[in-house]
């Protein structure tokens, strides 16, 4: 009996050994450690034996099985992996064809420059105010220190519905607006973008609708060197840390004093190139101290409450920042243009 | 308003201060130079040459062979082909050697076999703008007077060595427009005293007011009226110094007359006017309002009509000039004049502004009276051209003024506290330091219970409040002086509206679905303005467009997109998925129309494709349906929108719907009309287009959590015939109806409408599950609920199951 166990073991070893595939080895399995297989078989003899070879035998039955069984394991794990490797090597491809394109929309360049003041004035605790495109003559140009006659609004530059309604010149009417509706009562802390429009024949620097942002502080003690500031920061974060400010006396009829804002140019650092006009600086926004007029028309009293005021055009900016040459690019759609803009630059 | 440098340094001390620095700090105080520009630049070598002879070339008509001194041991030999050139001339030479502007090299040269040692240049030559060049010399070369150095720097000569400095001027700096202005500028920049001409000459004995006598009829439009007046004139060229400046400043020379009345324009702002005193006739000037329909030749020749409200200068008879803005051509100086009445006067600038205006008609000196000359400045200016014309002219200056004067020339006392000027600067000066500025302006300030009082000169008309007299101590302190602060107050935290919010996530759904935002304009033309429009208004029209093309505000964005998606296609890209945001304008009767904002899109071409797998997906129907779904998913409104079958002009009949918000139409999705696509050049082309008021004006729902169901669902599927024109939607919602509570999705899975259906039937497939949070379900239970919604289908639709 111990002879035909290690014989068995010996044949079912040898089998395991030659069993090509999963199958060969599942039929090994079935012949020998099968209820009816022949260790089995064998083991029904366990009867005649005596009562000392009894545990002996039984014991090498056991150890016969457990052989067979692990070799078993051992070469079903061969396999396996043998018909994975192969799966594997039928399954490769060649990873540099083109991947699946994925329709991939994007915002405006404009949109882009508005959201990135937007948010930057956010975070100094401004609002974002809007106003109607079609406005009142009296929110575009009277209540902003722009009496009926007054040499600088020329029906000439303006788009009139009636002759008291235009297409706004600026967003500054948003401004008057809100200071209305604030009732004399400060702060107001806000920011104003949207489109504007004036009657200019379309070329490369003009265009008669274009977008404005403007920003406005209203409230006891706001100071000149607030809004000196307020355009620090917003120039060094919006075009660069290195940027030099510079501000310039000029005229707004809603402004007293009234400055421009000049940055340094980054293209020749300050020395003077064809961007800056041999200047060193670029031209960036207006601003000024709210002149006491448009203080007053909307109801604040313009010896307690003092504000700041500035005002920008996008694509202005949008032209330093990305070197565009030609401001109908802008409203032309050319997918050509737009998709230069699908990236996000982050700074 | 052009400064020469060279000009400037009669009225003030610009020692160790060169011109680009002057720029940089007249800039930085108040008024932009906007370019600083040297007219010799790029040229050299040019001289003062004598033309000693000059002949006919023998073998050129249009040549003369010139022997010319210029200043050296040897006159040299240059060809000319000037028609003006002739002997005893003093001229420009550039020498062999000599530069011109454009990098135009002199060399010898051989002309028709006569050598030439240089060229006699013509001013233009010398780059000096032809309409800036006296008529004498516009067609040949320039002729200094006799009394020119030979051999002398020409470009020093006619003063091109100088420095331009051009003033960008902003409306309330008219005082700048004088050399004078300028140098009271810098004087106060730079802290240095101010040189003023000194007025003076002899008289005859014969009075003004005999001569010719002023009556002004419309005292409010012109309160200050002087006439000198000058006999026995000379009109001849003007002294070279007086041109060079004159061109430096951007005028052309004419006679001395003329020239001395532009210099004192330039030089003090006051705009002067000369007639010929014979040519007025009648001994007197008045000054009274135009007649309707009164004509006038002016100076240019252009015969203009007049209207009341037009000031003009009359001989008594017939107007000579319309005030401030130009002059007649009858009484105009000419060769011949020998008598000069010359005008200075103070014209009111609404007058003038709108003189000039209705007229078309601009000047030098419009430009100044409109915006408010310094009325001190008529008599100095008179006084001036008297001298003037006395020194440059020979004349004789008649004694006295005729004038008419009605104007209380006042200063203009305006009060401010030094704690004003710092609070509002944000500085911290000193009573002495704004004293000191105000002194540097020449602007007379004191103190008196704790107030600076400043009396503003009347050559500062823009000093009005206190306000203007911050803005003068902050300019003159130095914008770069004044420190950098953030606002110091409570600050309520910044943020977006909730309908700005929307917007944003509007924008980013769209762009994450595929498509590119574009911006468009908002005005339009009259065809388009109400095309696709949901609800057409009445256009809102500009008084004056200034083209067709764009004169009427839009009522759909989807026309402007659909240019745009032409524009691409017509430039090889086949493709394009456009999206805009943007207010649409539309008339309700009240005095500004409702401008809505509305969402659009448009589509074209391919969708997705993936070439070398073979995968074309056009954009169809579904694909921008798809979009506005992921929208409403977005916003959280998908269960309060429909879509319906829907008509629309210029869009496919059977590829439209219309898109209902809590069963109101709040905008459309569907195909242009191929009629309209081939009229547009555009291939099969989806559009769609969102009224965003309605869901802008509602809250979003709360976002509350439900706890993920622990009991599995059942899902059972049915597949029911219906006739073609049941439409899916409808199904949909009759399934949702009749499955009650435990129906919790529905899905349309399978959509056939082959052969193998018999005409006029479709099927569709749908999957529905159930479950109950609460517990497991029982089949039992699932069957009830899928009969009933079997029976309710049955009923309503007459849909079968599919065998």
């Amino acid at each position: 009996m111990e002879q035909r166990l290690q014989e068995l073991k010996q044949e079912a070893l040898e089998k395991i050994q030659h069993a090509a595939d999963l199958k060969e080895l599942n039929d090994v399995r079935v012949a020998y450690l099968g209820k009816k297989g022949p260790i089995t078989e064998v083991l029904k003899g366990m009867g005649k034996l005596s009562a000392e070879e009894r545990p002996k035998m039984g014991a090498l039955a056991n150890e016969v099985r457990d052989t067979i069984t692990n070799a078993i394991e051992e070469k079903q794990e061969g396999l396996e992996k043998e018909a994975v490797e192969k799966q594997l090597a039928e399954e490769s491809i060649d990873v540099t064809l083109p991947g699946r394109p994925v329709p991939a929309g994007h915002a405006h360049p404009l949109t882009t420059v508005i959201e990135e003041i937007e948010d930057l004035f956010i975070s100094m605790g401004y609002t974002v105010e809007e106003g109607p495109e079609v406005e009142k003559d009296y929110y575009n140009f009277e209540a902003l220190n722009l009496p009926k006659g007054h040499p600088a609004r020329d029906m000439q530059d303006s788009f009139y519905i009636t002759e008291d309604v235009l297409l706004r010149t600026h967003t500054s009417p948003v401004q008057a607006r809100t200071m209305e509706r604030h009732a004399g009562k400060g702060p107001v802390k806000i920011i104003c973008p949207g489109k504007v429009y004036r009657r200019d024949n379309d070329d490369a620097t003009h265009s008669h609708q274009f977008m404005q942002i403007e920003g406005l502080v209203v409230d006891e003690n706001i100071r000149m060197s607030d809004l000196k500031g307020t355009l620090n920061v917003f120039a060094k974060k919006m075009f660069g840390e290195d940027r030099e400010i510079r501000l310039r006396p000029s005229f707004f009829p809603f402004t007293e004093p009234s400055v421009e804002m000049d940055i340094s140019c980054k293209i020749c650092g300050g020395k003077g190139c064809s961007v800056c006009k041999g200047t060193g600086w670029i031209e960036i926004l207006g601003a000024g101290m709210v002149h006491p007029n448009v203080l007053k028309m909307a109801g604040f009293d313009p010896e307690k409450y003092t504000g700041f005021a500035f005002g920008m055009g996008p694509e202005r900016i949008a032209m330093l920042k990305y070197g565009i040459d030609d401001i109908r690019h802008f409203y032309t759609n050319d997918d050509r243009f737009l998709k230069q803009f699908a990236r996000k630059e982050i700074r | 308003m052009f400064v020469s440098y060279k000009w400037l340094e009669e009225y003030i001390d610009l020692t160790d201060v060169t011109p680009e620095e002057l720029a940089e700090k007249i800039t930085r105080s108040g008024i932009e130079v906007e370019g600083v520009e040297v007219p010799a630049e790029g040229i050299k070598n040019v001289v003062i040459g004598h033309v000693v002879s000059c002949e006919k070339h023998p073998e050129a008509d249009k040549l003369n062979i010139c022997q010319v001194d210029v200043g050296e041991e040897e006159n040299v030999q240059i060809i000319c082909g000037a028609p003006n050139v002739a002997e005893g001339q003093k001229v420009a030479v550039a020498k062999v050697g000599a530069v011109l502007p454009g990098n135009f090299k002199i060399k010898k040269a051989k002309l028709r076999g006569e050598a030439s040692h240089g060229m006699i240049c013509s001013l233009q030559e010398l780059g000096v703008e032809a309409k800036l060049v006296e008529k004498k010399y516009a067609e040949g070369i320039f002729n200094f007077p006799q009394n020119a150095e030979v051999g002398a720097d020409a470009l020093e000569a006619l003063m091109l060595d100088d420095a331009i400095l051009e003033l960008g001027l902003t409306p309330n700096r008219a005082d700048a427009m004088s050399m004078i202005g300028v140098a009271y500028e810098t004087g106060a920049i730079l802290d240095r005293p101010v040189k003023l001409p000194e007025l003076g000459y002899e008289t005859a004995a014969e009075r003004a007011e005999d001569a010719i006598k002023v009556t002004v009829e419309a005292v409010e439009e012109n309160p200050i009226y002087l006439a000198k007046v000058v006999k026995g004139v000379k009109v001849g060229e003007s002294p070279q110094w007086m041109k060079n400046r004159l061109v430096a400043a951007g005028i052309r020379p004419h006679n001395n007359v003329v020239d001395i009345t532009n210099y004192i324009l330039i030089e003090y702002g006051q705009p002067l006017h000369a007639f010929d005193l014979d040519q007025i006739g009648t001994g007197e000037i008045v000054v009274r309002l135009a007649k309707q329909n009164e004509k006038i030749k002016t100076l240019d020749e252009a015969e203009r009509t007049l209207n009341e409200n037009h000031l003009v200068i009359t001989n008594g008879e017939v107007p000579m000039a319309i005030a401030g803005v130009m002059g007649g051509y009858d009484s105009e100086v000419t060769d011949k004049t020998v008598n000069v009445v010359i005008e200075s006067a103070y014209f009111a600038p609404s007058t003038v502004r709108q003189t000039s205006k209705e007229l078309g008609l601009r000047s030098e000196a419009s430009s100044r009276f409109e915006k408010g000359v310094d009325p001190k400045r008529a008599s100095l200016a008179a006084e001036r051209a008297a001298q003037l014309l006395s020194l440059y002219a020979d004349g004789e200056v008649l004694s006295g003024t005729s004038a008419s004067e009605n104007m209380v020339i006042k200063e203009k006392e305006i009060s401010i506290s030094l704690e004003k000027i710092n609070r509002v600067t944000g500085t911290e000066l000193s009573e002495q330091d704004v004293l000191e500025i105000f002194r540097r302006l020449q602007i007379e300030a004191s103190v008196n219970s704790g107030l600076i009082t400043v009396s503003a000169p009347t050559r500062r008309g823009d000093l009005e409040i206190e306000e203007d007299l911050i803005e003068e101590v902050a300019r003159l302190y130095g914008y770069d002086n004044i420190p950098m602060t953030l606002p110091v107050h409570e600050t309520n935290p910044g943020g977006l509206s909730p309908r700005q919010q929307k917007r944003r996530l509007i924008r980013q759904t769209m762009e994450g679905a595929g498509l590119v935002q574009a911006v468009t304009y908002s005005l339009t033309n009259q065809q388009k303005v109400t095309e696709f429009a949901l609800a057409a208004k009445t256009p809102v029209e500009l008084m004056m467009p200034m083209s067709e093309e764009r004169s009427q505000l839009r009522q759909s964005i989807i026309p402007q997109l659909l240019e745009s998606v032409a524009y691409n296609s017509a430039r090889q890209k086949d493709s394009s998925a456009f999206y805009e945001t943007g207010s649409v304008f539309l008339a309700d009767g009240s005095e500004l129309p409702n401008e809505d904002e509305h969402l659009a899109g448009a589509l074209t071409g391919l969708w997705q494709q993936h070439p070398w797998q073979g995968e074309k997906k056009p954009v169809d129907f579904y694909v921008a349906k798809g979009m506005l779904d992921a929208l409403w998913e977005k916003l959280g409104i998908s269960d309060e929108i429909r879509y319906e079958a829907s008509n629309m002009d210029h869009m496919h009949p059977g590829r439209t719907a219309a898109v209902l918000y809590k069963e109101k139409q709040v905008g459309v999705v569907g195909q242009v009309h191929p009629v309209k696509a081939k009229e547009l050049d555009l291939k099969e082309t989806y559009v769609f287009e969102i009224k965003l008021e309605d869901i802008y004006g509602d809250e979003t729902a709360p976002l509350k959590y439900n706890a993920i169901p622990r009991y599995p669902s059942i899902s059972r599927d049915i597949a029911l015939v219906t006739d073609r024109s049941v439409d899916a939607g409808t199904l949909e919602s009759i399934i949702k109806d009749a499955g009650g509570k435990l129906l919790k999705n529905v899905q349309l899975f399978d959509l056939y409408q082959g052969d193998k259906m018999e005409e006029g039937k479709k099927s569709l497939a749908f999957s529905l599950t159930y479950m109950d949070p609460e517990r497991t379900l029982t089949d039992e239970e699932v069957v009830k609920a899928h009969d009933q919604v079997l029976e309710a289908v049955k009923e309503k639709t007459g849909a079968a199951l599919r065998s």
